[in-house]
C-alpha cells in the first residue's frame, strides 16, 4: 500500500467537521482590523442624523424651535413628529404588539427620548445643529417606580391608550398596566400550597441592565428615487424581519427593500428590535434624496435602545418536610418602561418565563405576569439569553438555595432530590412545555466532584466558625446553579414574530470544483457562524470545511430566516444546514451509483465520498461528484448541485448545565474575590469545542457582571445615572474570574445533528451562581435573600445590616 | 458625543503657551494628555474655542534631579514616570500610584502636570504630592512662581493657577532613605476613580512611627492632607486602638459624595480602612 494514502482518521480530521477545534476563520481580518461594520459604509454624498433627545422622564413638549439650528452651516433639515405625520411614521409598532414614538408626539416619556432628528453634512454639524434645537417642556410628575405604577392616582403616561381596556395580550387593568399573562393550574396549586409542611416566599428583584455590545445600533438608509429602491445597512440581528417590518410600516414593495447586515460587533440582543434611528434615517434619505447614516453613541446605546430584564418575582414554594417540591406560585410585576418594546415571539408577552419551574419535577405550579409602563426606556429585550429565560432561571434558583436554607438542607442534595429523572424526558412541565432530554443527575454529581464541593463546605464551615471567634473578617460563599435553558424558537405551532412563523433557512450551492457556499437566514454577531456552519457542511457532505463560504446578512442573496438571538441559531438554522447537506447528498449519491455503474443502495457514504459495499476499491469522492455533477449526470436528471431547506422545528431545546461559585467576601470592605468558577454545560451535540469555550467565557463575564454590578438605574426623579461606562459595569480582563468549563453530553433526539445551542446558557446559568455565591456567603448571619447588584457598597450594606460591621 | 469646533494651537516654548494663554484668555484651554478635558468636550460640557497644545514644548518633559529633590516636568507622562529609575528608586510611592491610574493606553497619555492642574479630586497623585510635601511650579504672565501643593487646591476644579498661568513642573522632596509607604486604594475597576484612597510616608524608629504623613483621594472636593491621622500614629507601635484613632480621624475630615461607588458613610468607612490598611502596610516596608 502507497504511504501516501490518508488513513480514515487523517480524511476525516482534514475535512474540519463537527467535533472539531476549528480556528475561526472570520478572525483573520476581524484581528487585523479589515472588518466591514455599519460604520465603515460611506457612500457618496452620504449625510449624518443625530438626535436631540429630552432632558426631562415626563413632560409635554409644547414647542419645538428649530429655526436657529437651520442656520448652523451644514445642517440640512430638522425632522419632528409633525415631519413624520406627514408620512404617516410619527409612530411605530413594537414586536410585542404595542405602539411607540419615533419622535415625541406632543409628550415625552423618558429621559433621553427621540424628540428631533438633525440631519446635517457631517457628524459635527449634527450636533451643532442638536444644540441650537429650541424645545419648550412642561415638566410632569414621573413614575419611577414600578410598585406604584398602578397606584389610583398614578400619573397617566400613554395618553394615546386613553378608553382602551384591551391591549395586544388581554385586558388591562389600569391606565398604567400592559397586560396580564397567566399559566397553568391556579386551584391545584393553591391546592399543594394549603397541604404544604414547608413554605418559602421572596420577592426577588432581577434588576434593568442593558446588552451593551462593544458597537452601537447604527444604519445608513439610502432611496434611491429613480429606482424608488430603499437599501439599509444596519446592524440587525435579524435582518429579514427589518425587511418586512420596512415594508409594512413605510409601505414600500419588499423586494425594492434591500437590507444588508455587514459585520456585527456583538448584539446581545439589542439588535433584535427596530428603533426611532432607522426610521429617521431611511425618512431622512427619502427626503433629502441622498444616503443618511445615524451612529448611536455610548450614552444614547444605554440609555434610550433596548435595557433588559427589571422584573420583580414574587416567588413562592410548598415542599414536603423532607424536601421535595410540591408546588411553585410566581407573580412577576414586569417593568416594561414606556413602551411595551420587547423582542419576543409574538404570542408570548413574557417571552418563555414560563420555565421558571427550571429542572425540577414540580408537579403543579401557577405563574402570573403583570406588564406595567414607567418613564424609562423602553425594551425588554433577551440580553444573551432566550426569551425572559434568564430571569426565570434567577428566580427559580435563588428559591432552590431559599427554600434549602429553610430546611437546613445542602442546597446541592435539595436540587438531586429534585431533579427531573433522566427517564422522565420528554418530560411535560406543569407549566406547559416539553423538555426533550437531559441527565440533570449525571452533570451535578460530576460538577461536585470535580470541584471538590464536600471539601468546600467544610472549609466553609471552618471559616465561618473563625469568623464567630473573631479571626477573620472574611466570609465565604459556594454558589450552585443548575439551570434549564429553553432556546431554539420555534415550531411554528408556537412562534411567530409579527405573524411569520419561527422557522430558518439555508441554501447550499456546490462549484464543479468541490468548492461551495452556503447561505443562511441567521446572522452571526460574533458566534462564529462562519465556522461552526461549514463544519456542519463538512461533516455531513465530506467536503473541507475550508472550501465552504459561509454567507449571511444580505437580505436579496441570503433565504429568509428568523436571525440570530435566543440561541436558537444552532438549534433551527444549524438543523436546516444539515436538511440541505442531506439533500446535496443524496443527490450525491445518485450520481455516484451512476458513475460507478452500481445501484445507489449499494453505496455507503464514507467521510469524503461513497464506496461500493464490498469493494472498498470502488470509490467516488464528493469532489468528484461535485464535477460529475456538472457534466455527466444521470439521464432525466438535473445538472447542478445545490439544495435549500426550510426548517421548522418540532419542539425547542433544553441546553442545561451545573456552575459552582466560590467567592469570598470581606466584610469591612464588601471587597469580593471569585475564588473559583466552575462551570458545566450540556449543549447536547458539540460542533465546535473551541467556539463553545469561548462562547462561556463571554456569556460568563456578562453573568458577572450582571450579578456584581452592572444596572441601569434611575434617581427618584426620573433621571438615568448609568449612563456611561464610568457607573455602568463593564468588566476588563483585570476584574473578570478564571474561568473552568467542563461538559456533559446528551444530544437533542429531535435536532438533525443533536445539538442544542449553547451561546446563552452561560449568562443565564452564570446570574444565580453569583447571586447565591453571595447569598451562600451571609446565610449563617441571619440573611434569607439580598437583592442584586452585588457590587462593593451593597455587600458592605448587607454586612452592616446584619450586625457583621459596626 | 461630539465636540464643538475650537482652534487648535501648539506652541514650541512655555513663553509662546503663556502668551496665548493669556492672549486668547478665558475662551482657552491649556491641552496636556486631554483625558479631563476632551470627555469635557465630547459632552459639550466644556467649550473652549482654543486649545493649547502642550505637546510640541520639550521643555515640559522629563525628570530630573535638583539637590535633594527630584524635579518631573509637567508633560511627563504616568508612563515615563513609571519607566524611571530615579523615581522607583527614591519614591517608589510615585511608581505604585501610578501603577493605579487606569490601564497602560491612558498612562502612555496622562501627563503629571495634567493630574495634579486639573484640581479633579478624584485624580490620585494630587494626594501623593501633598503627601510628599512637593510644590508645583507656575508660569504665567506675572513671572513665575513656586506653590506648595497643600496650597494648591482650592475646590473641585478650583485652584491656585491664575488666568494665564500653567504648571510647568512638580519638585517633589526625596524621602528619607528606608522610609515606609503604600498607596491604597479601592476601586470598583480598572479605570475608575477611588471610591477612596490614602497614601502613607513614614519613618520609624525603634519599632514606633517617627515621622509620618497621610494623604486622602476622592473623600472631598480637594484632596487631603490628614494631619490629625498622622499625629495620632506618630510615637506608636500601630497597635489596634492606634489604627482606629488614626482612621476615625481620618474619617472626621471626609466629606465625599454619594455616588455609584456608595453612599457617604460607606465612602468614610473604607477611607478609614485604606488608612488604617496604608499605616499597616508602610510600617511592614519601612526600614
Amino acid at each position: 500500500m502507497n504511504d501516501m494514502t490518508p488513513t480514515r482518521e487523517q480524511r476525516s480530521a482534514a475535512l474540519e467537521g463537527m467535533g472539531c477545534k476549528r480556528k475561526r476563520v472570520e478572525d483573520i481580518r476581524f484581528t487585523q482590523g479589515k472588518g466591514n461594520y455599519v460604520d465603515d459604509v460611506k457612500l457618496p454624498g452620504m449625510l449624518h442624523g443625530d438626535f436631540v433627545r429630552s432632558p426631562h422622564p415626563h413632560a409635554r413638549v409644547k414647542k419645538i424651535d428649530d429655526s436657529e439650528a437651520l442656520k448652523v452651516p451644514g445642517v440640512l433639515a430638522v425632522i419632528t413628529a409633525e415631519t413624520l405625520k406627514t408620512v404617516n411614521l410619527a409612530w411605530m409598532p413594537t414586536l410585542a404588539g404595542d405602539v411607540q414614538m419615533v419622535l415625541a408626539d406632543g409628550k415625552v416619556l423618558f429621559q433621553n427620548q427621540e424628540v428631533a432628528f438633525v440631519v446635517a453634512t457631517d457628524r459635527y454639524a449634527a450636533d451643532d445643529g442638536i444644540n441650537k434645537v429650541i424645545v419648550e417642556y412642561e415638566p410632569l410628575p414621573p413614575l419611577v417606580d414600578p410598585f406604584k405604577s398602578m397606584d389610583p392616582d398614578a400619573p397617566v403616561l400613554r395618553e394615546d391608550l386613553a378608553g382602551k381596556t384591551s391591549g395586544a395580550h388581554g385586558p388591562r387593568k389600569h391606565h398604567n398596566h400592559i397586560f396580564e399573562w397567566t399559566v397553568g393550574d391556579k386551584e391545584l396549586t393553591d391546592a399543594a400550597f394549603n397541604k404544604a409542611d414547608v413554605k418559602i416566599k421572596e420577592m426577588i428583584a432581577y434588576h434593568r441592565t442593558h446588552p451593551s455590545p462593544l458597537e452601537t445600533c447604527q444604519c445608513v438608509c439610502s432611496f434611491d428615487k429613480i429606482k424608488g429602491e430603499l437599501t439599509i445597512y444596519g446592524t440587525f440581528q435579524a435582518p429579514h424581519v427589518i425587511r418586512t417590518v420596512v415594508a409594512l410600516i413605510a409601505k414600500l414593495p419588499e423586494q425594492k427593500i434591500h437590507v444588508i447586515a455587514p459585520d456585527i460587533g456583538g448584539g446581545f440582543g439589542n439588535k433584535v428590535g427596530a428603533y426611532p434611528g432607522y426610521i429617521c434615517a431611511a425618512v431622512a434619505s427619502i427626503v433629502t434624496g441622498k444616503p443618511v447614516k445615524w451612529v448611536e453613541d455610548r450614552i444614547e446605546n444605554l440609555t434610550a435602545t433596548s435595557f433588559a430584564r427589571d422584573y420583580h418575582m414574587t416567588t413562592e414554594i410548598a415542599a414536603t418536610k423532607d424536601g421535595k417540591v410540591t408546588g411553585l406560585r410566581v407573580h412577576v410585576l414586569a417593568d416594561h418602561g414606556a413602551f411595551d418594546a420587547c423582542a419576543d415571539p409574538s404570542k408570548w408577552p413574557a417571552g418563555f418565563f414560563n420555565i421558571v419551574t427550571g429542572s425540577y419535577d414540580f408537579p403543579t405550579a401557577h405563574l402570573a405576569v403583570d406588564g406595567v409602563y414607567t418613564n424609562k426606556a423602553p425594551g425588554g429585550v433577551a440580553y444573551r439569553c432566550s426569551f425572559r429565560v434568564t430571569e426565570a432561571a434567577y428566580c427559580i434558583e435563588r428559591a432552590m438555595d431559599i427554600l434549602a436554607q429553610k430546611l437546613n438542607m445542602d442546597p446541592a442534595e435539595l436540587r438531586l432530590k429534585n431533579f427531573i429523572k433522566p427517564e422522565q424526558f420528554p418530560y411535560h412541565s406543569a407549566l406547559g412545555w416539553e423538555y426533550d432530554s437531559g441527565d440533570y443527575h449525571t452533570a451535578m454529581r460530576k460538577m461536585m466532584e470535580t470541584t471538590g464541593y464536600a471539601a468546600l463546605r467544610k472549609e466553609q464551615a471552618e471559616k465561618r466558625e473563625a469568623f464567630k471567634r473573631g479571626e477573620t473578617r472574611e466570609i465565604m460563599g459556594l454558589g450552585i446553579s443548575f439551570f434549564t435553558e429553553i432556546v431554539g424558537a420555534g415550531p411554528s405551532k408556537n412562534c411567530d414574530i409579527l405573524g411569520i412563523a419561527m422557522f430558518d433557512s439555508c441554501e447550499i450551492r456546490m462549484h464543479p470544483t468541490g468548492a461551495g457556499i452556503a447561505r443562511m437566514g441567521t446572522k452571526s454577531q460574533g458566534q462564529g457562524h462562519e465556522t461552526t456552519w461549514a463544519q456542519i457542511i463538512a461533516t455531513e457532505i465530506g467536503i473541507p470545511a475550508d472550501n465552504i463560504m459561509v454567507e449571511e446578512g444580505n437580505t436579496d442573496t441570503a433565504p429568509y430566516g428568523l436571525g440570530t438571538y435566543g440561541s436558537r441559531s444552532t438549534p433551527v438554522a444549524g438543523a436546516a444546514i444539515a436538511m440541505a447537506a442531506r439533500k446535496i447528498k443524496a443527490k450525491a449519491q445518485m450520481i455516484a451509483a451512476y458513475k460507478l455503474e452500481v445501484h445507489e443502495d449499494d453505496l455507503e457514504f464514507d467521510i469524503d465520498g461513497f464506496r461500493v459495499k464490498g469493494l472498498p476499491e470502488k470509490f467516488m469522492s464528493m469532489k468528484d461528484i461535485c464535477w460529475a455533477a456538472y457534466n455527466s449526470v444521470p439521464p432525466g436528471m438535473e445538472p447542478g448541485l445545490e439544495a435549500v431547506s426550510y426548517y421548522d422545528p418540532p419542539n425547542m431545546t433544553y441546553p442545561f448545565g451545573a456552575y459552582l461559585c466560590v467567592m469570598d467576601i470581606d466584610v469591612d470592605t464588601g471587597v469580593y474575590k471569585v475564588r473559583r468558577f466552575y462551570a458545566l454545560d450540556d449543549c447536547g451535540t458539540r460542533i465546535n469545542p473551541m467556539i463553545i469555550e469561548g462562547q462561556v467565557h463571554g456569556g460568563l463575564t456578562e453573568a458577572f457582571a450582571i450579578a456584581m454590578g452592572q444596572e441601569i438605574r434611575y434617581d427618584e426623579t426620573g433621571n438615568v445615572v448609568t449612563g456611561s461606562f464610568m457607573d455602568f459595569f463593564m468588566p476588563t480582563a483585570v476584574e473578570t474570574p478564571h474561568w473552568e468549563t467542563d461538559f456533559t453530553v446528551t444530544p437533542s433526539p429531535h435536532h438533525p445533528i443533536g445539538a442544542k445551542g449553547v451561546g446563552e446558557s452561560p449568562n443565564v446559568g452564570g446570574v444565580p451562581a453569583f447571586s447565591n455565591a453571595v447569598n451562600d456567603a451571609f446565610s449563617f448571619l441571619g440573611s434569607t435573600h439580598i437583592q442584586m447588584p452585588h457590587d462593593f457598597w451593597r455587600n458592605w450594606k448587607a454586612a452592616k445590616d446584619l450586625g457583621a460591621v459596626v | 458625543m461630539i465636540p464643538g469646533s475650537f482652534s487648535y494651537h501648539r506652541p514650541a516654548s512655555v513663553a509662546d503657551a503663556v502668551k496665548l494663554l493669556s492672549d486668547l484668555g478665558e475662551d482657552a484651554r491649556p491641552l496636556a494628555g486631554g483625558h479631563s478635558l476632551v470627555p469635557m468636550m465630547k459632552l459639550r460640557l466644556a467649550t473652549p474655542a482654543h486649545l493649547v497644545d502642550l505637546h510640541g514644548i520639550a521643555a515640559l518633559k522629563g525628570i530630573r534631579r535638583d539637590g535633594s529633590n527630584l524635579v518631573i516636568g509637567a508633560m511627563t507622562t504616568q508612563h515615563e514616570l513609571l519607566a524611571s529609575g530615579d523615581v522607583a528608586t527614591t519614591m517608589p510611592i510615585l511608581h505604585e500610584a501610578a501603577l493605579l491610574i487606569a490601564d497602560p493606553q491612558v498612562r502612555y497619555r496622562g501627563t503629571i502636570g495634567g493630574n495634579v492642574a486639573n484640581g479633579d479630586p478624584g485624580n490620585d497623585m494630587p494626594a501623593l504630592m501633598m503627601t510628599l510635601g512637593a510644590s508645583y511650579r507656575l508660569e504665567g504672565p506675572g513671572g513665575t512662581r513656586d506653590v506648595a501643593a497643600a496650597d494648591f487646591y482650592q475646590g473641585a476644579y478650583f485652584t491656585a493657577l491664575e488666568p494665564g498661568e500653567i504648571l510647568t513642573s512638580v519638585s517633589v522632596p526625596v524621602p528619607a532613605a528606608g522610609h515606609g509607604y503604600a498607596y491604597e486604594k479601592l476601586k470598583r475597576k480598572v479605570g475608575d476613580y477611588a471610591t477612596a484612597a490614602a497614601a502613607v510616608v513614614l519613618t520609624m524608629s525603634g519599632g514606633k512611627v517617627a515621622t509620618c504623613s497621610i494623604g486622602l483621594t476622592n473623600v472631598h472636593e480637594t484632596p487631603l492632607l490628614a494631619v490629625d491621622a498622622a499625629k495620632a500614629a506618630i510615637g506608636t507601635s500601630l497597635d489596634a486602638a492606634t489604627l482606629k484613632k488614626a482612621a476615625a480621624a481620618a474619617e472626621a475630615i471626609m466629606a465625599p459624595a454619594a455616588d455609584a461607588r456608595g453612599p457617604v458613610e460607606y465612602r468614610k468607612h473604607v477611607g478609614g480602612i485604606m488608612v488604617a490598611r496604608a499605616l499597616q502596610r508602610a510600617a511592614a516596608v519601612a526600614k
